[in-house]
């Protein structure tokens, strides 16, 4: 670790020797750091480039704010979520196997090369979200994960569809749920095993859903869940069970521990409540709301006067796909387009970018919003609820004109 | 000899092609000890022998602060939910430590 910061001092360093705008920008973003975020070390874990860290172990990894102006997200720079320990350090492909069971008509043991020929591979670029990016940011503040922004990220991913294994092994009549179950182990015998599942009905009428073993054209890093996890576009990553090793069909439904009390939302359309209060009756947490970001400059960089500045960003959403980007400099008042990239499908971030020319010198903020395919967009006002999921209020950034 | 030299060569590119596939089939990682460490004070061993069972205690220092309500509530969440073996003197004497090194005060 320390030597990772005495290399970024010398990079700094280079800055000032070598230009001058490169040092004003490298010194103003690190001037203005994210209170959340500071006195949080980078650090470097096994096949991963510096992420922020948010805990040792199990390991969770946030991807610096920098990574989003552009559609996908590196996967060393992919952010990393662990619930239990031990994690798995070491697979070997000749003994994984990935386990299909329960209430089917034949169990199934698939080594890579099943997955990877007996089923035809799918593409599909999507977002991976923590259910809890951003908790951080509630107020009234709420226990648990403590992430800023960098929960999230995208990629291209390509794997069987789940519908596909499944009708492989031969769903029963009278199956209600599948359960999915990782190579991570609890500590102690006492700890729920995370275990999350999917409706079965839900599933078999979802193409969508894969069983993933190649992300941005590689085998995933092992804390992004080598060698195969689950993909479920447009849903919250607690489902995106990572280095997956039992696929279980129940006929019953499932209700452990990671599907109820955990990861549940107050069972209303906005999934929030009063702040400080209680939900009446939850329900398990699913599609993703709509978001946005500025992630160039960063908040809190120094820009000049009369001359425009290109700001650029992502949106996302759950499953519709974005519409519209704006962004607003008076407050929220008025609102201007933006010019969207490339469409990666509906499930990618999009990438969004803007020229924006600062009338006067001072202190300005940049707010920046997105409607999905639907309408839905974000609040001006954070809501809220007890778990600290599903926040997507508008969001801005600091600029210093002059 | 040439056709030695050939013979070499291909299962030279044989063996190393063995060896990248080997490599790309087996995945190891190593991971980095904790990071951080709990304030000292009259509690703090306890808490460190109790919390670091299941993780490690930066998980402690990134919560918000809280009082005693607080911390009792997340220690017994532990205890209830988790299944910590943590008797009850014990858990007193984290909360205690909790509250006052992480208390709302500070």
């Amino acid at each position: 670790m320390s030597h990772q910061l005495s290399r970024r001092r010398f990079v700094l360093g280079l800055g000032a020797a070598g230009a001058g705008h490169l040092l004003s920008r490298a010194v103003a973003e690190a001037a203005a750091p994210d209170p959340l975020l500071a006195g949080r070390p980078l650090v470097r874990y096994p096949q991963k480039t510096d992420l922020i860290l948010l805990t040792s172990r199990p390991p969770q990894l946030e991807t610096p704010m920098t990574y989003f102006d552009r559609a996908i997200t590196p996967n060393e720079a992919f952010f990393v979520r662990y619930h239990l320990f031990p994690i798995p350090t070491r697979v070997s492909l000749d003994e994984w196997r990935l386990r299909v069971g329960g209430h089917v008509d034949r169990a199934l043991e698939l080594s890579m090369e099943d997955l990877k020929t007996k089923f035809r591979p799918v593409a599909l670029t999507a977002v991976c979200q923590c259910s809890g990016n951003s908790r951080g940011r509630f107020s009234p503040r709420v226990l648990g994960g403590q992430w800023g922004d960098g929960a999230m990220g995208n990629a291209e991913w390509v794997g069987a569809r789940l519908r596909d294994v499944l009708e492989a092994a031969g769903v029963r009549q009278g199956a209600v749920d599948v359960t999915f179950n990782g190579l991570d182990a609890p500590a102690l015998p006492s700890v729920p095993d995370f275990v999350k599942s999917l409706p079965v009905a839900r599933v078999m009428d979802w193409p969508d859903v894969l069983i993933a073993y190649r992300m941005n054209g590689q085998p995933l890093p092992m804390l992004n869940g080598f060698p195969a996890r689950l993909v479920v576009p447009g849903w919250y990553a607690t489902y995106w069970v990572k280095n997956l090793s039992d696929i279980t069909v129940t006929d019953q439904p499932f209700e452990k521990f990671w599907m109820k009390p955990a990861y549940r939302i107050p069972d209303n359309p906005c999934g929030c409540v009063e702040p400080g209060t209680t939900p009446a009756r939850t329900v398990p947490i699913s599609r993703m709301t709509t978001r946005s970001f500025i992630a160039s400059p960063a908040s809190g960089s120094r820009v000049g006067a009369g001359a425009p500045t290109t700001l650029k960003g992502i949106a996302f959403d759950g499953e519709y796909g974005i519409r519209a980007v704006e962004i607003s400099d008076d407050g929220g008042r008025t609102w201007r387009a933006t010019d969207l990239g490339a469409d990666l499908g509906r499930y990618s971030f999009r990438e969004w970018s803007a020229r924006w020319t600062p009338r006067q010198r001072g202190p300005h903020t940049i707010m920046v919003r997105a409607f999905n395919s639907i309408g839905e967009s974000q609040g001006l006002e954070p809501l809220w609820n007890p778990a600290g999921y599903l926040r997507n209020v508008v969001e801005h950034i600091d600029l210093e004109v002059g | 000899m040439r056709t030695l030299a050939r013979a070499l060569l291909v299962g030279a590119v044989l063996l190393s092609h063995a060896v990248v596939a080997a490599a790309a089939d087996t995945v190891t990682i190593t991971l980095p000890p904790d990071h951080g460490a709990l304030p000292p004070g009259p509690g703090m061993e306890v808490t460190q022998k109790a919390c670091q069972t299941c993780h490690s205690t930066d998980y402690i220092a990134m919560q918000p602060r809280g009082g005693e309500a607080q911390w009792r509530a997340v220690v017994t969440k532990m205890i209830k939910v988790f299944g910590a073996p943590i008797p009850d003197d014990d858990a007193r004497a984290i909360v205690e430590y909790l509250a006052r090194e992480y208390g709302p005060s500070r």
